[in-house]
């Protein structure tokens, strides 16, 4: 072959800028091609998926909307990710953090008090928390690979959440749906506008963003979970603590999913149901890769991925265009966006072999 | 009697679509490769098998097409996590979501008409024995088929030097890359080799399972691929026990109360799930047998070094 | 004759440094060719490129006679070339057979090539049990593998990279009669070494390396020593200037019965250690890589925890059953073996690496980290240790493992330990940098400090030691003082306990 990969010394600022947009131009032609085919208008789709959304206050407070617990999940699995610690059940802590929180909100007696919702808040963070607990009790103790325990109990949690919608919590005066009765009013989070769904629990995110930095880059405990990510020879010969990685990085992305469930709860959604999370534990996973685990480049595609679902249901919603369109434009944006990470890190040069 | 008859069966059937997909994700990762769009790539394999079969085009070939359906999926995410060395877990889950979108496009406008699946076998004298009969010998082809890829994998992973190649790189990708393996191309090969067969255990379900297409069908079981493959320590075998496991506790979700059971769904459904957190638990205490069957390089980008 | 190999011009780069520059040389057939040079000139690399690991930027090789082009090792297969790496390319989790089997073109016929397999064995004189798996051998009879599956593939060309470090005296000497034989054959070898006595012992002709470049070629059996390392080197070394020691009254370390098992198979017990070290001295500990030396560091330095706290006593405290961060703070420095990766983090700065262990430097405050003091400290410690890099912001890995180890030592130095513990000094460090290492042990040493040196060379330790304990097979033999002991004592000690290495016993 004429090229090489080299890895470079430093990963390359320029291509950190430059990539991303390369990713979204590529994508935007080749998803061209296919409205083209399609019999589409290319502009006014690409219009209706990206700009439209934007234009009114209630796309701005939807996107906004969506894109906050994508980047508190993301926020939260990045310091775990950066310390080799891959949770990849962010999903079933969101969950049962949503579980737990509308247990406290529908069956804690006092029903208008100024209390719920910080304890509803504690309870969702513990919540998630405690379910990631078990995963970081068994890799800590047992040996036994996150991944798949952080997966597997994802699906536990999923049961769980439909055994108690369709049975214990059940709303009797719900018409059957798997779904529980409303939250009272003070278990919801304040509204900053009766016609918006965006409310104040978008400050829960801006904080842990700014935690999340701060921890990764100017936290001792975060420098030992990174090394400890990269070189856990060294972070032994340090006397940094394995374990203790293992546990910060599983119970604060456990907390941060648990909270993103119960914001969602308490915020657009109002009560428990079986539709509590459109796959948000999964797709932080990708908005944290995107972020490239930093938690300003994680708001960045949190944002963008919230903006990718919002332009779906956008384009259903004004041209009629089926969800699938929006999914495979997603799926490739992702692939895209994925694949220019490598140009931050590596580069291609040709070699010449001179034969005398 | 009779119920318990069609427990079983019920539970093959159930099961044979998770096997296929577990057998090419347990090559895939004895490859040290991760996976985690079986999802999308069953999806992809189900939506076409049905736009083919509706195109008109004969069942072997529907089939056909549903397994190359499966292996270009496959080959995105491959040329993500081989080439472009991204992490493999989002590469595969970018590429559930991709799966997701492109089945449902490609299925759409045939929702609900309902598919002539492909019929079980009859074979004269065996399949009329009493009870026997029914419990082994009246299954369509696929589901003998699956059995006799089980015999292929297990045969090519421990009896053949290429699957030899693939165990070894799984091991380590840098001392196979030094003696001259090509990791690269067999890691491809081994991805392509988990889409064909996911595409194939999709297309089982809208062309056999349940015979028509519906959004999503294939309702997590990729994602029961995925855990089946741990389940089975990673021993193509073991597999088959873990199918008819996850395939059961379906079949008993569905026939619980009819047996008897008072034991809530989703607690029985759960069971699967934390067997293989039992499973996994066990496996991990035994660091030897851990080695002989974990595939060390598992998720980690192989970079050639110089 | 047609020489069996040719490189004309070889070039390599990468990021940030040349590795081989305008490198030519010429082996004939059944000729032992040394490539000399010290870590970093250049030798792996070219090594790699001759396999086909690794391409060249520009040049030729030429076998036999045919330019060959960009090639892969399967291409330098085919052409007859073989390659024992250092590091050894086998698979743990299947047999020796099955490893062998994997490198073989044809056919795939396990129990014929098993019986290939003891025929070479015995041809040569290196026993291996083809079915057991390879989890299951030592680093030894791991190497042994890698050699024999090379010879049954008949080489036309063997490479061999460092082989004896892994090797007692005398199974060294039985790898050269193996080599001599295959040389007679009319197989060439080239044999990468910085050992200048094995080279003159068994090689006809060498090319010396440095900094990339051939600087000289030689006949080692008519040049001297010092001949073939001013080549290496560039001038002459300078001499040590060591002092008498004085020593402290209580010992600053002392190992009391340690015992500790194994974490893995390939590793080594250790059994029943007792050592002493005072302040004012430098004690060494001589063996053959593979008998506890890892297992050791990492028990002394408190990566492993040992079974009862009395059996590691620092400066009078029982610190058995602390961590290295614990131990660090009682006054424990450690420089281990490996740097990049253990010693320090390749791709953090200078000064995120100081941060490693010198945080109680004043580095955190209250959870957080005070990135200013970091780089100060960097600095610090860059100037005091003449490390040449760019800056506290240096990457680790942009350093030459000269440079990083000086900087590892000062950082550690820095913190004022009472022991200081230094797995392989001067592995892989140019001789400037060595003696720089050196003289910069037995100063602190003279300072009152208590330091312990575990290395592979005896060179150095009967350089620097005042007193020589000898590891093998886990155990640790009396002290033995360096003025009354002699390279041949500490030799034999280090084979005391092997096991036959081949039809002979001794040498």
């Amino acid at each position: 072959m004429p090229y090489k990969i080299e890895l470079r010394a430093e990963p390359s600022r320029r291509m950190a800028i430059a990539a991303p947009l390369v990713a979204t131009g590529a994508t935007l032609i080749v998803s061209t091609v296919f409205f083209l085919i399609l019999g589409l208008d290319p502009f006014l789709t690409l219009y209706t998926f990206f700009i439209h959304p934007l234009t009114s206050m209630n796309g701005v407070s939807e996107w906004l909307l969506k894109a906050s617990p994508l980047i508190l999940i993301a926020c939260g699995l990045a310091i775990g990710f950066r310390a080799n610690v891959w949770n990849i059940g962010a999903e079933g802590q969101l969950i049962i953090g949503a579980i737990a929180a509308s247990g406290i909100g529908l069956f804690f007696p006092w029903q208008d008090s100024v209390l719920l919702l910080p304890m509803m808040v504690i309870g969702g963070m513990l919540g998630g928390a405690l379910w990631a607990a078990i995963a970081a009790f068994l890799k800590d103790r047992m040996n036994t690979n996150e991944i798949l325990v952080t997966l597997m109990l994802t699906y536990v949690a999923s049961l769980l959440l439909s055994y108690l919608v369709h049975g214990p919590w059940r709303d009797p005066n719900g018409f059957n749906f798997p779904q529980t009765a409303l939250l009272p009013y003070a278990a919801t989070f304040e509204l900053f506008d009766y016609s918006y769904r965006l409310n104040t629990s978008i400050f829960f995110t801006a904080v842990v963003v700014v935690l999340a930095w701060v921890f990764m880059e100017r936290s001792f405990l975060g420098y030992k979970m990174s090394v400890g990510g990269i070189s856990p020879a060294a972070s032994k010969y340090a006397g940094f603590s394995a374990s203790a990685s293992i546990w910060v990085g599983l119970l604060i992305s456990g907390a941060t999913a648990g909270l993103a469930g119960m914001t969602e709860l308490a915020g657009p959604l109002g009560q428990l149901s079986s539709q509590i999370s459109p796959g948000y534990g999964f797709a932080a996973i990708i908005v944290a890769f995107i972020g490239r685990l930093n938690a300003f480049g994680i708001v960045l595609g949190g944002l963008l991925l919230s903006l990718l679902y919002l332009g779906g249901e956008t384009v259903q919603l004004k041209l009629g265009l089926p969800s699938s369109i929006a999914l495979i434009f997603q799926g490739m944006l992702l692939f895209f966006l994925l694949a220019s990470n490598f140009f931050i890190n590596f580069h291609i040069r040709k070699i010449e072999v001179k034969v005398h | 009697m009779e119920l318990l008859i069609s427990i079983f069966v019920a539970t093959i059937i159930a099961g044979t679509p998770l096997i296929f997909a577990a057998l090419g994700e347990l090559v895939v990762e004895k490859s040290g490769v991760i996976n985690l769009g079986i999802e999308g790539m069953m999806l992809v394999g189900a939506a076409f098998g049905v736009w083919a079969h509706f195109s008109g085009i004969p069942m072997i070939f529907a089939l056909g097409i549903a397994v190359i359906a499966g292996v270009l999926t496959s080959l995105i995410f491959g040329v993500l996590a081989l080439t472009f060395m991204t992490n493999q877990y989002a590469a595969g889950l970018a590429l559930a979501i991709f799966g997701a979108g492109v089945s449902a496009f490609v299925g759409r406008g045939f929702g609900s008409t309902p598919v002539q699946a492909i019929q079980p076998i009859h074979i004269p004298g065996l399949s009329d024995i009493p009870v026997l009969g029914e419990m082994v010998f009246q299954f369509d082809p696929l589901v003998y088929f699956s059995f006799v890829m089980l015999g292929l994998v297990s045969w090519f992973l421990y009896k053949t030097k290429a699957g030899l190649a693939l165990r070894a790189i799984g091991e380590s990708p840098d001392a196979g890359h030094a003696i001259g393996l090509q990791v690269i191309r067999t890691r491809y090969v081994a991805v392509m080799f988990g889409g064909a067969m996911a595409g194939l255990g999709g297309a089982y379900l809208s062309l056999v399972y349940t015979p028509l297409w519906v959004e999503n069908m294939t309702a997590g079981r990729g994602w029961i691929a995925l855990a089946l493959v741990v389940f089975a320590a990673w021993r193509p075998r073991r597999v088959i026990l873990g199918a008819w496991l996850f395939g059961g506790m379906t079949i008993l979700q569905l026939q619980g109360q009819a047996i008897g059971l008072k034991v809530p769904t989703e607690l029985l459904s759960a069971l699967p799930y934390l067997a293989t957190i039992f499973v996994l638990v066990l496996i991990s205490q035994n660091r030897q047998a851990m080695i002989l069957d974990f595939p060390v390089s598992l998720a980690k980008p192989f970079r050639p070094k110089g | 004759m047609t020489p069996r190999l040719e490189l004309r011009g070889i070039y390599k780069s990468y990021p940030g440094v040349i590795a081989n520059e305008n490198i030519s040389l010429s082996v004939l057939p059944g000729e032992i060719h040394a490539v000399l040079g010290e870590n970093g000139a250049g030798k792996s690399t070219l090594m790699k490129i001759i396999y086909g690991a690794s391409p060249a930027d520009q040049g030729e090789i030429i076998c036999d006679g045919k330019v060959v082009g960009e090639h892969g090792p399967a291409v330098s297969r085919q052409l007859g070339i073989e390659m024992v790496y250092q590091h050894f390319a086998l698979f743990e989790s299947i047999t020796v057979v099955e490893n062998i089997a994997l490198s073989m073109p044809g056919k795939f016929e396990l129990d014929d090539l098993g019986k290939k397999v003891l025929g070479v064995s015995e041809k040569y004189g290196l026993p291996i049990d083809p079915t057991r798996l390879v989890i299951s051998l030592s680093v030894g009879e791991r190497q042994r593998v890698e050699i024999v599956r090379c010879l049954l593939r008949n080489p036309k060309l063997l490479i061999l990279d460092e082989p004896t470090s892994v090797l007692t005296p005398q199974a060294v000497q039985i790898l050269f009669k193996t080599l001599r034989k295959l040389a007679k054959d009319g197989c060439s070898i080239l044999y990468i070494s910085h050992k200048l006595d094995e080279v003159r012992d068994l090689c006809h002709s060498a090319t010396v390396l440095r900094g990339g470049r051939v600087t000289g070629k030689a006949d080692p059996r008519q040049s001297t020593s010092i001949e073939l390392a001013r080549m290496m080197v560039g001038n002459d070394l300078p001499k040590m200037t060591v002092t008498p020691s004085e020593k402290t009254a209580v010992p600053m370390i002392k190992l009391d019965s340690l015992n500790l098992d194994p974490e893995d198979i390939v590793g080594t017990a250790l059994k029943n250690i007792n050592l002493e070290a005072f302040g004012g001295e430098i004690v060494g500990i001589a063996g053959v890589s593979g008998n506890g030396q890892k297992e050791l560091g990492a028990a002394v330095s408190g990566e492993r925890v040992a079974n009862n706290a009395a059996e590691i006593i620092i400066d009078g405290e029982a610190v058995g059953k602390l961590n290295a961060g614990a131990r660090r703070k009682l006054g424990l420095g450690f420089v281990p073996e490996e740097r990049l990766g253990r010693g320090a983090i390749p791709p953090y700065e200078l000064s995120e690496n100081a941060i490693l262990t010198a945080h109680p430097q004043g580095m955190v405050k209250r959870g957080m980290l005070k990135r200013y003091k970091a780089r100060e400290f960097a600095k610090k410690v860059i100037t005091r240790f003449s490390v040449k890099a760019n800056g506290p912001d240096a990457l680790a890995h942009s350093l030459s493992g000269g440079n990083l180890q000086k900087f590892i030592m000062g950082r550690e130095i820095e913190l004022s330990p009472k022991v200081l513990l230094v797995s392989q000094p001067t592995w892989g460090v140019d001789v400037g940098a060595a003696n720089y290492i050196w003289q910069t042990l037995i100063d602190l040493s003279r300072s009152g400090k208590a330091v312990i040196i575990i290395s592979e060379e005896l060179d150095e330790l009967f350089e620097i030691c005042d007193r020589i304990y000898v590891m093998a097979e886990g155990e640790l033999s009396q002290s033995l003082n360096r003025a009354e002991t002699s390279v041949e004592e500490v030799g034999l000690l280090m084979t005391g306990v092997h096991k036959t290495e081949g039809p002979r016993d001794a040498v």
